[in-house]
């Protein structure tokens, strides 16, 4: 069913992770990636998964919810590690087999590589996890506040957003709608050949693509009648506040930062 | 043997998510031939799930829909055979419409049959005539059309496939009181030609006091089963569910509440009338 499709993949919570201002954990989201990337010994990687655990444990996200989140990378972490497992050069060969050779080295980097892989997008998860779309959308366009001075249109940009955001769900309901409809007279989307399948769409993309025009119309007549005219000057109704909890929230985010780089000099 | 049967259906949405929601449980239902069938019940009653189970579009979680005595979901093929047996109708079903002309749309359906030309041009003619599409209408483009014109030719779409079980889901929603009659009236009358059954989805009342049979739907479950008389008659607990009462019954049990003897099951605007007058001949002055 499309409707079980995890689009921007919130899971609504009241946890300390999920309380945090959205700024903060795009920033400490950032701080993570660059972590991982200075991260060159085991110890490190050890580190990072500890870290990527305990957020887990706070926000009460499952970890079978990241694994299946995971799920759709398989692919191009089978082909990182392949790629990295054979096409390494090296003089510790562990196996060959004609043009086929595994080095030591290879084998190091391709674990290292798919770990780097792995944590990587489970961090992101974790932040789409716990921060609600439109939250990642204010904090963005607070956080490239300075941007306007550069005449970067920060606003409508963000405005973008968050208008593909929230009509996300909607298009999803209204094509399982059409699609509803449409099977229901007969059509088969789901067997038959590559151009069958293509032509078999028409009528699932004909009434969609009506639809969203008359969506957007309407959504700007509505903006229009409400007096919309552009972000200058404009107040928010959710007002985004730091706290106590923002500045722990930093404070772990040096240390882990700290550690890293600890790990990195003394090579373990 | 009743045409459709569904025996403890039970549908979860999201199941395993903490989106997981229950919309219907462990309901039995039986549809005969040759009868119209009303489904009334609040938003979130679970009227639209249990109507995509009639035509395999969804699964139940548990329970069985049977055809004919025959399990639909037993095989893909079984699977199809209902989508063609159970004709569909969804709410606002214009927005369906794709097609360059109005016949092409209409059929859309047949042709998904895989039926012969000159078969599919029989029924797109047959299922227009029964909406009142004229002939100069079909060859304009579905995107031309008025609302209720567009209503009237997405309806024909599922008409035009002959199915043995008709169902609308709020067929007469938006449109204007003219409209409805006049949809009405022909929807009864493609019943009546093709002594086919019909399940109307509604809010309206005047709509459900036209039933054969009405089915009353609250928290995913039938909480009442019978003839609109005797449903209408239990109207305390109809509007407990927030539903509203013809406004014929309304005005009977706004009476019996001011202590006039109205009998139970005035439902029609003729039955009010016989009793007010029948009352009046026993020489009380309703009011």
């Amino acid at each position: 069913m499309l409707k079980d499709i995890t689009l921007g993949q919130y899971f609504p919570g009241d946890t300390p992770v999920h309380n945090l201002d959205p700024r903060t954990k795009l920033l400490l989201t950032v701080v993570y990636i660059a972590g991982l990337f200075t991260v060159n010994t085991w110890g490190g990687y050890a580190l990072v998964f500890a870290a990527l655990c305990a957020v887990m444990a706070v926000s009460r996200i499952r970890p079978r919810a990241l694994v299946k989140g995971l799920k759709p990378l398989v692919f191009i972490i089978v082909f990182t590690a392949v790629l990295n497992l054979f096409f390494t050069a090296g003089d510790d060969i562990l196996f060959q087999w004609r043009f086929i050779r595994v080095t030591q080295t290879g084998l190091k980097r391709a674990v290292a590589m798919v770990l780097r892989v792995l944590f990587l997008v489970s961090g992101t998860f974790l932040l789409t996890y716990t921060t609600s779309p439109l939250a990642i959308t204010d904090g963005l366009e607070k956080l490239l506040g300075p941007l306007k001075k550069l005449h970067v249109p920060v606003y409508e940009l963000s405005l973008m957003m968050c208008i593909a955001l929230r009509f996300i769900p909607t298009l999803i309901e209204e094509t399982d709608r059409i699609m509803s409809a449409q099977k229901a007279r007969g059509a088969d989307l789901e067997t038959g050949t590559l151009p069958e399948r293509a032509k078999a769409l028409l009528p699932l993309l004909i009434p969609l693509f009506i639809s969203s025009f008359r969506r957007a119309d309407e959504l700007a007549l509505a903006m229009e009648c409400r007096c919309y005219n552009g972000g200058e000057g404009r107040t928010r109704m959710k007002q985004l506040h730091m706290t106590w909890r923002d500045a722990a929230a930093f404070v772990l985010g040096a240390l882990f930062v700290g550690a890293i780089l600890l790990l990195r000099r003394l090579g373990i | 043997m009743s045409l459709i049967e569904l025996r403890g259906l039970t549908h979860v949405y999201s199941q395993g998510t903490p989106f997981e929601k229950t919309a219907i449980e462990g309901l039995d239902l039986t549809l005969e031939r040759n009868a119209t069938v009303g489904l009334i019940g609040h938003t979130g009653s679970g009227k639209s799930t249990l109507i995509s189970h009639l035509n395999a579009l969804l699964k139940p979680t548990a329970g069985t829909v049977l055809l004919d005595g025959e399990d639909v979901f037993a095989s893909k093929a079984s699977i199809r055979a209902a989508r063609f047996r159970v004709g569909v109708v969804f709410q606002y079903p214009e927005y369906q419409l794709f097609e360059e002309t109005v016949a092409a749309d209409i059929a859309f359906g047949p042709k998904n049959l895989k039926l012969p030309q000159p078969e599919i041009d029989r029924r797109v003619a047959e299922a227009a005539a029964f909406v009142g599409l004229g002939e100069d209408t079909l060859t304009r483009s579905p995107m031309e059309l008025s609302g209720g014109q567009k209503r009237r030719a997405a309806i024909a779409g599922v008409l035009a496939m002959e199915p043995e079980l008709l169902v609308l889901d709020e067929p007469t929603a938006g449109l204007d009181p003219a409209g409805r009659e006049d949809l009405l009236e022909k929807l009864f009358a493609w019943r009546q030609a093709r002594q086919a059954a019909v399940l109307l989805v509604t809010h309206d009342m005047t709509i459900a006091n036209r039933c054969d049979r009405l089915v009353v739907m609250s928290e995913g479950k039938i909480v009442m089963d019978g003839a609109p008389a005797e449903v209408f008659a239990r109207g305390g607990e109809l509007t407990a569910i927030g539903l509203d009462l013809p406004a014929p019954a309304l005005i009977a049990e706004l009476l019996r509440r001011r202590g006039v003897a109205v009998p139970a099951g005035v439902y029609t605007a003729d039955q009010l009338y016989d009793a007010i007058l029948a009352l009046r001949g026993e020489g009380g002055a309703p009011c």
